[in-house]
């Protein structure tokens, strides 16, 4: 646990030494305000809630978490730093751990960054603040989900644009399993069991539920398992090419 | 201290280091010699635990390392190839980091650190960014972090390459001043460093041992007295192809 918040440390305190925090930070607060007000018709709609602004966060989040988990480990193994981590007397799992949380502590900043609106949708009506809550709460389980993918895909290879392109894809594979295009290629011929599965990987079924202000138990142990696998396989993938 | 028994690695149908076996103790300064790519990296980086052997043994102060990875880096300082950075950190976050993580304890880091950067000497760079360090002066913070927690073994992968005459002296004078209760496997390529600070060389070729003596031993060979001339005569022979 002391490794892991050591590595985590370092890693945070990377971000901010860098332009990375703040371009990604400024970009993410732009990007979320375009989609809320003028995609999502935040005014238009005349309504106290904050819908418009978490509706867009799957897709936000398909095109900037792959940028932040790019670098995990395609960058270590680039500037070869990754041979003076794994041989500092810490286990494999920590190193990981470290580095996934810190970069998950960092999406939390950038999320917080966006309280002004939560602020402003109060000022301007009454809204239902435990939905919002909530909702922030899913958020972020979310962005955690597409960090573990990005950390493991990140862990395969040196190069950087493979690794955000990847998992930009692998991303959208889980965003797409909730989409009723998706769904209607199996309905009509597979069972309703197969159906049901592959739109319980989706990361759309498990926010939408939380985004309404329902906190389900199985959205977040869907997420907290999501996390678990993809980090496990992150872990494993990092040890199996000590050996190669 | 440290027992290597017929150590292997393959990467595919490469075999860069094949049979590798020898022992250290402490109070030993090891020379690694051998031409570019006759494996003496990857039997760096198995000791250190990076890479994992195909086939063979490593321990370290008795534990197989592949069994308990942790307790064995806990001993070893390891200075790898190129001496890779974060290039983000400063000398001294970089080291605070390392003194953490090595678990020194609070009370005593920077004391520990202050002596270290007084002996590699460099207090003048200790708060720019290593990215914007000369080659030499990151040679020297590789070198700081490795003898950081005052390991009993250290692994030094081409400790003065980068440096000038100067520098390579200082190095060399902190190796033999550090030698005389610690395991020291140094790689170079400069065979009169190995006749300033090894008590021992071994000279490895296609990833096999040719060579175990004392550099004594390994100039006695050559009529001349000459180390390059004896070195060149049994990294050759064994690969007459490539001669």
């Amino acid at each position: 646990m002391k490794n892991t918040t050591t590595i985590l440390k370092r890693e945070l305190r990377g971000y901010f030494t860098t332009p990375v925090a703040y371009v990604f930070i400024v970009i993410f607060l732009l990007l979320s305000g375009i989609m809320t007000f003028y995609m999502g018709g935040f005014f238009e709609r005349e309504q106290a809630d904050l819908a418009p602004f978490f509706f867009f966060h799957p897709w936000l989040y398909l095109i900037l978490v792959p940028a932040i988990s790019m670098r995990l480990w395609a960058e270590e193994r680039k500037t070869g730093t990754i041979e003076l981590l794994l041989t500092l007397p810490i286990s494999t799992g920590q190193a990981v751990l470290g580095k996934f949380l810190a970069a998950w502590a960092f999406t939390t900043a950038a999320l917080f960054a966006t309280t002004p609106i939560w602020i402003t949708v109060n000022v301007l009506g009454d809204p239902d603040n435990g939905v919002i809550l909530a909702a922030y709460l899913g958020s972020l389980l979310m962005a955690g989900g597409y960090l573990a993918i990005g950390s493991c895909i990140s862990a395969v290879t040196s190069n950087q644009v493979i690794a955000f392109v990847v998992s930009l894809v692998a991303c959208l594979v889980f965003i797409l399993a909730g989409l009723p295009a998706v769904l209607d290629f199996f309905t009509g011929w597979a069972p309703q069991a197969v159906i049901d599965t592959v739109s319980s990987f989706s990361f759309m079924t498990h926010f939408n539920s939380i985004s309404k202000g329902v906190i389900d138990l199985r959205d977040v142990i869907f997420y907290g398992s999501l996390i678990g696998c993809f980090l496990l396989a992150n872990t494993l993938i990092l040890d199996a090419k000590k050996g190669e | 201290m440290i027992e290597i028994q017929d150590l292997q690695k393959s990467f595919g149908d490469f075999r860069a280091v094949d049979g590798v076996s020898f022992s250290v103790e402490p109070g030993e300064v090891l020379g690694f010699l051998g031409p570019n790519g006759a494996g003496k990296s990857t039997t760096m980086r198995m000791i250190t635990g990076f890479l994992t052997p195909t086939g063979g043994e490593v321990r370290v102060a008795g534990t197989a390392v592949g069994l308990d990875p942790v307790a064995a880096k806990r001993r070893i300082g390891y200075l790898p190839e190129g001496a890779p950075l974060y290039p983000d950190m400063t000398p001294r976050t970089l080291l605070e980091f390392i003194a953490e993580i090595r678990g020194i304890p609070a009370s005593e880091r920077k004391a520990r650190i202050d002596t270290v950067v007084a002996q590699i000497h460099i207090s003048e760079v200790l708060d720019q960014r290593i990215e914007t360090l000369s080659k030499g002066f990151k040679r020297r913070v590789g070198l700081a972090q490795a003898i950081l927690h005052d390991p009993e073994i250290l692994i030094l992968d081409e400790p003065t390459d980068g440096l000038d005459p100067n520098q390579k002296h200082e190095v060399r004078q902190l190796i033999q001043e550090m030698s005389k209760d610690k395991v020291i496997i140094l790689s170079t390529h400069i065979l009169e460093e190995v006749e300033a600070v090894c008590t021992r060389a071994i000279i490895i070729t296609e990833g096999a041992v040719v060579f175990d003596g004392t550099p004594e031993e390994l100039k006695g060979r050559s009529p001349s007295g000459r180390l390059d001339e004896v070195f060149r005569e049994i990294t050759t022979a064994a690969t007459p192809a490539l001669g």
